[in-house]
This record gives structure tokens, C-alpha cells and sequence, in this order.
């Protein structure tokens, strides 16, 4: 359900910190008809052209705040709504080099009513500006 | 035809696609709804109340505001209960039944006077909540939401404590998905798109409508030779049922609110799957009087390949319930 909306078409960036590219960031939507608790996305995958990015270098950004994937486990209180873009910025010096890039994205919910984890996945190529 | 007093509803989850894609605000929901005819509005507040379950006074006033200029009623909220909100383990019965009564007030201070409730929420939990349902005189329906249905154990607990307690805050949302003839057609082409092999998939199709029993369609199909995704396609059929629509008169009194489920309303304004010539007489029979609320779940069958459009798809569906209802057009 929702799986083509899961990766944003638009918006591929890299994040400048101080001067310094620290990584790069893409919007994302969650694949569910209603909003859910950050508690309950369980995972949040990335591969950037055949690389997996480790967990610890994902951060998830929404409405000003941001999380790593271990924090959102308890937080109980934020939701990611429905529809909903939010930023995953992938921790990695130099960000990503300008042209197409192929990003895999997994994302997996904890939905109370299904009886086994939630998994759904996006693959798009995004092209990074100079 | 039996006069009757049948309302015609939405349940805004049927324009869950427009929204998800900003392509529909929420005020142009309940917008759309209206000019189809659909005045009673179904609101999911976990989907399309962004911030639930915090309401802010000037969105209440903005809601109330819609209804006035659209001409709508606020009708039911749809709650959701996240038995698995912490990772290492389930709410305690005392977290769920707070989480119930935050649904009561929220469809409270919408106006609305039904609550669907999970098929999946417990009895207990659900018993625990009659009482405050009864103060704030909120209708609480358990959705019979295919597989369930209205003889399957699970529900025959909740009917136990409706029995039990005589409440008339308890009771049930049928949802249509129960009275599945035919499977999808829109779920079938998918999964020929998927890469189903079309012999796999016409047998689970003419298994299903012969009421083959799903286990034996599943060990069927693997003898069949078939791969993981064909496997999946025959579960699917785990996950829909056919089962008696005179089972509504039974429990008419008990029925406050319906989920008129589709899945592909057709060019000649008929359903593919559920035969909805043959359900709203036996409504108009047992004297139902409340809403019809149109639940489109075909979009996800079809977002891969085509635009979807809900609206026309609700639009067709109550020219459908027009006809069967007998209402001048």
C-alpha cells in the first residue's frame, strides 16, 4: 500500500554543516492509510547504490525535530502523519556526489492488528544538483 | 418499494488517496462528499486529524464550520488501538481501555455519535468502556471486518457482552468486505501484474467462487508447483469471505452503522465483488435507519498502473444505492 509514495521524487540534498557536507537527506512518506507513532516504526532501511547504510547513520526529521532510529523506538508521543513528508538524513562525510543516485528504501511498522511485522519497500533513482 | 430511512454516508478513508497525495484537503473531502450526496460523514481522526488525538479549539470550530457550509452530518469516528505502541511489550487492559475513552471524547467533540471499534479490541476492554460510552452517549460498533463475521468466535464474545449487559452503546458495524462473492478483480490483476502465472491465479478465483475453503485452495496451489507470490495470492483468500447476508436481520437491532465496502464500482454502477442487489433489500427489510457509509478500498490494487480516482469510484456507488433505494435521481 503506498509503496511508489514512499520515496520523494524531489528534494534529494546533501547537508552542509559549518561548511562541511556532513551527509545527505530525501523525503519520505510512511506506506499506511493513517499516521502512526514513532514508537511504532520499527525500522527504517537505506541502500545508496548497492551500499547499505548502517542503522546509527540514519536520522529521522520531522516538523523540526529529529531522532535517531534508536530514540524513535520510544517515543511515544510524536506521530508521523499520514502523508506526511518527513526527512531521513543519512550521516556520511561528503554527502553524495551530484548526478543519479539509486535509493532503496525499507521501511517496517509495528501495525497492532496484523499479526507479522509490516515491511514494505521503494527503489528510485533521485538526482542530486550540483 | 418498503419506505424505509436508509442515510447515505462516506467514510472519508474512501479518499485516503487524494489525501495521502495533497491532491484533496480534508475540507475538500467532506466537499466531494457532499456533492455526490453522501451528507453523513465517517472520519478516521488517526488519518486525517493531523496532531490526534489533540483537537485545538479552532480546528473543532473549523469542522463545525464545514458541516454547515456542506450541508453534512458528522457521523462516526473510526478508532484505532495500538495494543503494540511500546516495543517489549502490549498495553496493560487498563492503557487499552484509555485509549478507547480518548477515542469516545475525541468523536464527542466532533459531534459524532458512533465509534467504529477494531475488530481487533478485546470484549473485556470493550465491556470496561460501556459505561462512559453510555455518559457520553456515544454508539460503540465493533467492525465485523471480513475474515470475522457475524458467527465467528471472536464476535460471538462481543455479542456475549452485548447480550449480557443489554447496553444499547455496544453493538455492530458490518463491513460489506463480509459478503465477498466474487474475489476482487482489481486484487487479481495486480498480482498477474506481480508476475502471478493467469492458470494460478483463474483457479484461486474460481476455487474462491465455488467456496473452496482457503487452507485447501493454499495446499492446492503449492502441489500446483507455484512460487512465494502465488502462494500469496491464494492467503489473500484467507482474508476474504462470503457469508450470509440474512444474517443482518438477526442482528438488525444491534446495527448502527455500516461500512459499505467496495472495491471497483463498475461502468454499469454495479459492484465486481459484493452484490449489493441482493444485501440492501434485506436492510430495507429489517428497518435499518442509519447510514450507508461508502469504505473504497481499491486503490491500493490499482495505484501501480493507473491515476486513481475515489470520488468517481463513491460517485458510482451511490448512484448504485440511489437505485436500490429507491430514491428519485
Amino acid at each position: 500500500m503506498f509503496d511508489k509514495y514512499m520515496i520523494c521524487e524531489e528534494g534529494l540534498q546533501n547537508v552542509v554543516e559549518n561548511g562541511a557536507v556532513t551527509g545527505f537527506q530525501f523525503g519520505a512518506r510512511l506506506p499506511y492509510y493513517r499516521g502512526l507513532g514513532l514508537s511504532m516504526v520499527e525500522d527504517i532501511g537505506i541502500t545508496v547504490d548497492g551500499e547499505t547504510i548502517p542503522h546509527e547513520q540514519v536520522l529521522f526529521s520531522v516538523r523540526g525535530r529529529t531522532w535517531t532510529l534508536e530514540q524513535m523506538e520510544t517515543e511515544i508521543e510524536e506521530r508521523w502523519e499520514m502523508g506526511e513528508v518527513a526527512m531521513l538524513i543519512v550521516q556520511r562525510n561528503g554527502g553524495l556526489s551530484s548526478g543519479d543516485h539509486k535509493i532503496e528504501l525499507m521501511e517496517q511498522l509495528r501495525i497492532s492488528y496484523l499479526p507479522f511485522p509490516s515491511i514494505t519497500r521503494d527503489t528510485k533513482t533521485l538526482t542530486l544538483a550540483n | 418499494m418498503t419506505k424505509h430511512n436508509i442515510k447515505r454516508g462516506v467514510s472519508l478513508y474512501s479518499f485516503q488517496e487524494e489525501y495521502f497525495l495533497r491532491q484533496l484537503t480534508l475540507e475538500q473531502c467532506i466537499a466531494k462528499a457532499a456533492e455526490i450526496g453522501a451528507k453523513g460523514i465517517e472520519i478516521i481522526g488517526e488519518q486525517m486529524v493531523p496532531g490526534f488525538p489533540k483537537l485545538t479549539d479552532e480546528f473543532v470550530a473549523q469542522w463545525f464550520g464545514w458541516m454547515d457550509k456542506y450541508g453534512t452530518t458528522p457521523v462516526c469516528h473510526d478508532m484505532f488501538l495500538d495494543t503494540k505502541r511500546y516495543k517489549h511489550r502490549l498495553l496493560t487492559a487498563e492503557e487499552q481501555l484509555e485509549s478507547v475513552l480518548r477515542d469516545l471524547k475525541f468523536a464527542q467533540r466532533l459531534g459524532c455519535k458512533v465509534v467504529r471499534i477494531l475488530v481487533s479490541a478485546s470484549p473485556d476492554v470493550i465491556e470496561k468502556a460501556i459505561p462512559y460510552a453510555e455518559e457520553l452517549d456515544i454508539k460503540m460498533g465493533i467492525e465485523v471486518h471480513s475474515p470475522f463475521h457475524f458467527d465467528q468466535s471472536w464476535i460471538l464474545r462481543h455479542l456475549e457482552v452485548m447480550d449480557r449487559t443489554c447496553t444499547k452503546h455496544y453493538g455492530f458495524i458490518p463491513d460489506f468486505g463480509m459478503f465477498t462473492s466474487r474475489y476482487p478483480r482489481v486484487q487479481r490483476e495486480r498480482f498477474l501484474r506481480l508476475g502471478v502465472r493467469p492458470h494460478i491465479a483463474d483457479y484461486i478465483c474460481d476455487s474462491y467462487e465455488q467456496r473452496i475453503f482457503a487452507e485447501y485452495i493454499v495446499g492446492n496451489v503449492r502441489e500446483m508447483g507455484a512460487t512465494p507470490l502465488e502462494i500469496g495470492m491464494a492467503e489473500s483468500a484467507r482474508h476474504q469471505i462470503w457469508s450470509n447476508p440474512k444474517r443482518l436481520l438477526e442482528h438488525m437491532p444491534r446495527i448502527f452503522h455500516i461500512h459499505a465496502k467496495f472495491y471497483e464500482m463498475q461502468d454499469d454502477y454495479t459492484e465486481y465483488s459484493i452484490p449489493y442487489n441482493q444485501i440492501i433489500p434485506l436492510l430495507i427489510e429489517g428497518g435499518y435507519d442509519g447510514y450507508l457509509s461508502s469504505e473504497y478500498e481499491g486503490n491500493r490494487h490499482i495505484q501501480d498502473v493507473q491515476e486513481v480516482d475515489s470520488v468517481e469510484q463513491v460517485r458510482r456507488q451511490h448512484v448504485m444505492f440511489q437505485r436500490l433505494l429507491g430514491e428519485g435521481a
